[in-house]
């Protein structure tokens, strides 16, 4: 292998035939590019897939409550249906050991002021939990904590962009703000992966929100992490389960999703997984079509290249040229070209897919499309041994014919 | 260095067989200079590609250099031309994108000699035949005779026991054919067998003996005039 008389042999022969050399170099590259991109093009479509569902944790359940769509034990349609401290108390003492992470929630909307600056916010009242099932990024400070909770502190997380807008580049941890005429004093600044919306809102504590605002123990909705070692199936089998159980608890038709629904992202993700289960699928059965193509092709090329060498051969044995080292001498220049041909290929498809990066990201839902080293690995050993068959069988051919017949060979 | 007993060769035609050698008796003793003469179609060809070890006979026996000859495999075959024979064609054979230097020196790759050295013997050799200038130029750069001179010095780099020439002189003017054969008749002096097959009475007139086929049989075996001036 390491013959370095060979490797001259081999490539003085390359290169004193270089059409011959590119044109079964360029059906390899050729299948190796396709074969980059269409993975790459999968990885960003999956990768769009996975981005969508950033913005909360992979295990979040909602439990939302809005009007009845169905009359049911004599109640009327269009009746309000109201969540409260006991229901959310309910649900985590009766599902503890299903449940992670676990928050109520109140949507406010508030002007908050600094000095000349003021705005209206989102501002959403919760438990400490809820850092984690919206995926919450603390940038400065901290986030909100039991204390906060228990003594109703009048304390608030806000995004970065609200720190942008009211403060721009000064410092707004520890400055006050007035929210809806109370003063709360700045404890954290958040980020969120979730987009601009999600660092347009604020944090207050929901007990403070309950006293302040009403105060009544009136929750908007109960947002949970279900315990990751709950299966997909368990997961939703959970969300359903929980589901039927609100609905009969509040006076509820079984069915009605419009009164009170559970959006579960173990059924998203389960969708999800399975689509892009199909969309592999698809790729692996178009993309090693592709590859066999290029294997056929390069093996065409080579029996042909064998024939038109097959004097050349004759000659070499009548000099004395073992079979074997004609056939080692043909499978190295297949191999090296396969390689070769198919590193370009590769490394053109990842530069195109790294110019492509995030531009088709708007219209084509394809976001940072790339190749995994697994792959790349995979489809480099597929070169080497393809280019080891598609030159050894037509090469053990040639090297068996005997040397007269291949001298009267044209 | 070559004996043959009893030689038969057939080729298969379809269902038949066409019978070529029938029975070839034949002695070349070592620093012999022997042409074989006839027609096409007389079998001399073939009785070079058996001798040459490029083809397998049928029936009888063959010694190359006191060894039978018999259930060669190629890598055998390959061993033993390599070490034992040097080839002239009639249509040269060089490898077209080798330059004259490097199909010199091919015999020596396969023999396993340093590139260094195999450059180094083949410009000798190259320079033997006249060539030593034209080492650098390929195939298609050179003349008729020029590229069957580049062919002996192959054929002599490995220093063989016996030189086989098909035709060696069939693709040449009779002024090159001339200093092609002016080659021969030096490596045989210099005591190496030569072994030459040939339609051309001229040709066979200045090797020392003549052996004429017809049909797969030997018809004659003479010692030439030159061959007798030279025993003397």
């Amino acid at each position: 292998m390491f013959d370095l008389d060979r490797w001259r042999e081999i490539f003085q022969s390359i290169n004193k035939n270089r059409l011959r050399s590119v044109m079964s170099g360029f059906t390899v590259a050729f299948a190796i590019l396709l074969f980059t991109l269409l993975f790459g093009i999968v990885s960003g479509l999956s990768n769009t897939f996975k981005g969508a569902f950033v913005d909360d944790a992979q295990n979040a359940m909602f439990v939302r409550v809005w009007k009845t769509s169905k009359p049911y034990k004599g109640l009327q349609t269009g009746r309000r249906i109201q969540l409260k401290n006991k229901d959310y108390n309910y649900v985590t003492d009766e599902y503890a050991s299903k449940i992670q992470y676990q928050s109520a929630r109140i949507y406010k909307n508030f002007s908050i002021k600094y000095k000349n600056e003021a705005s209206n916010y989102s501002i959403t009242a919760v438990n400490p939990d809820h850092q984690f099932l919206e995926k919450t990024i603390i940038e400065e400070g901290r986030y909100l904590n039991e204390r906060d909770l228990n003594e109703a502190s009048k304390v608030i997380v806000i995004g970065r962009l609200i720190k942008k807008d009211l403060f721009g580049e000064r410092p707004a941890l520890g400055k006050r703000v007035n929210v809806n005429g109370s003063s709360y004093l700045i404890i954290g600044i958040f980020s969120d992966d979730g987009g601009d919306n999600e660092e347009r809102k604020a944090y207050i504590p929901l007990t403070t929100a309950q006293k302040m605002y009403g105060n009544n123990d009136y929750v908007s909705q109960i947002a949970l992490g279900y315990n990751p070692n709950l299966s997909l199936t368990e997961a939703v089998t959970f969300g359903n389960r929980l589901e039927r159980d609100l609905r009969s608890k509040l006076n509820i038709h079984p069915d009605d999703q419009s009164a009170l629904s559970v959006r579960n992202m173990a059924e998203a993700n389960k969708g999800i997984g399975q689509f892009m289960g199909i969309l592999y699928a698809i790729v692996i059965i178009v993309g090693s079509g592709t590859l066999v193509a290029g294997i056929i092709g390069i093996s065409n090329i080579m029996i042909f290249v064998i024939k038109e060498r097959t004097k050349e051969f004759g000659i070499r044995k009548a000099l004395g040229a073992k079979p074997a080292s004609i056939v080692a001498m043909v499978v190295q220049e297949s191999v090296l070209i396969t390689t070769l041909a198919g590193y370009l290929g590769l490394s053109l498809g990842t530069y195109i897919l790294s110019l492509i990066g995030d531009s088709l990201e708007e219209n084509y839902f394809i976001k940072d499309p790339s190749v995994s080293p697994g792959i790349v690995i995979g489809a480099t050993v597929v070169l080497i041994l393809s280019g080891l068959i598609a030159g050894y069988v037509p090469a053990k051919k040639a090297a068996n014919i005997k040397p007269i017949e291949a001298l009267r060979a044209d | 260095m070559i004996k043959i007993e009893k030689l038969h060769k057939s080729y298969p035609i379809g269902k038949d067989s066409l019978h070529v050698l029938k029975g070839i008796d034949l002695h070349i003793k070592e620093g012999e200079f022997v042409s074989i003469m006839g027609s096409s179609g007389s079998g001399k060809s073939t009785l070079l590609n058996i001798v040459g070890l490029l083809d397998v006979h049928d029936e009888g026996n063959y010694f190359l250099n006191g060894q039978l000859i018999k259930d060669m495999n190629e890598k055998k075959a390959a061993l033993l031309r390599n070490k034992f024979l040097g080839f002239i064609f009639q249509s040269f054979n060089l490898i077209s994108y080798k330059t004259a230097l490097e199909n010199v020196a091919l015999p020596l790759y396969y023999k396993g000699i340093s590139r260094k050295e195999r450059l180094k013997t083949a410009l000798d050799y190259l320079e033997k035949v006249g060539l030593k200038e034209w080492a650098e130029h390929l195939p298609n750069e050179l003349s008729g005779g020029q590229k069957q001179r580049v062919a002996i010095a192959r054929a002599l780099v490995t220093k063989p026991k016996v030189v086989l020439a098909d035709e060696p002189t069939g693709a040449l003017d009779s002024t090159t054919t001339d200093s092609v054969m002016d080659l021969l008749k030096d490596i045989n002096d210099e005591g190496m067998t030569v072994f030459v097959i040939t339609h051309e009475e001229e040709v066979a007139e200045q090797t020392k003996r003549v052996v004429r086929l017809k049909d797969g049989l030997i018809i004659s075996d003479e010692i030439t005039a030159v061959g007798k001036s030279k025993a003397v």
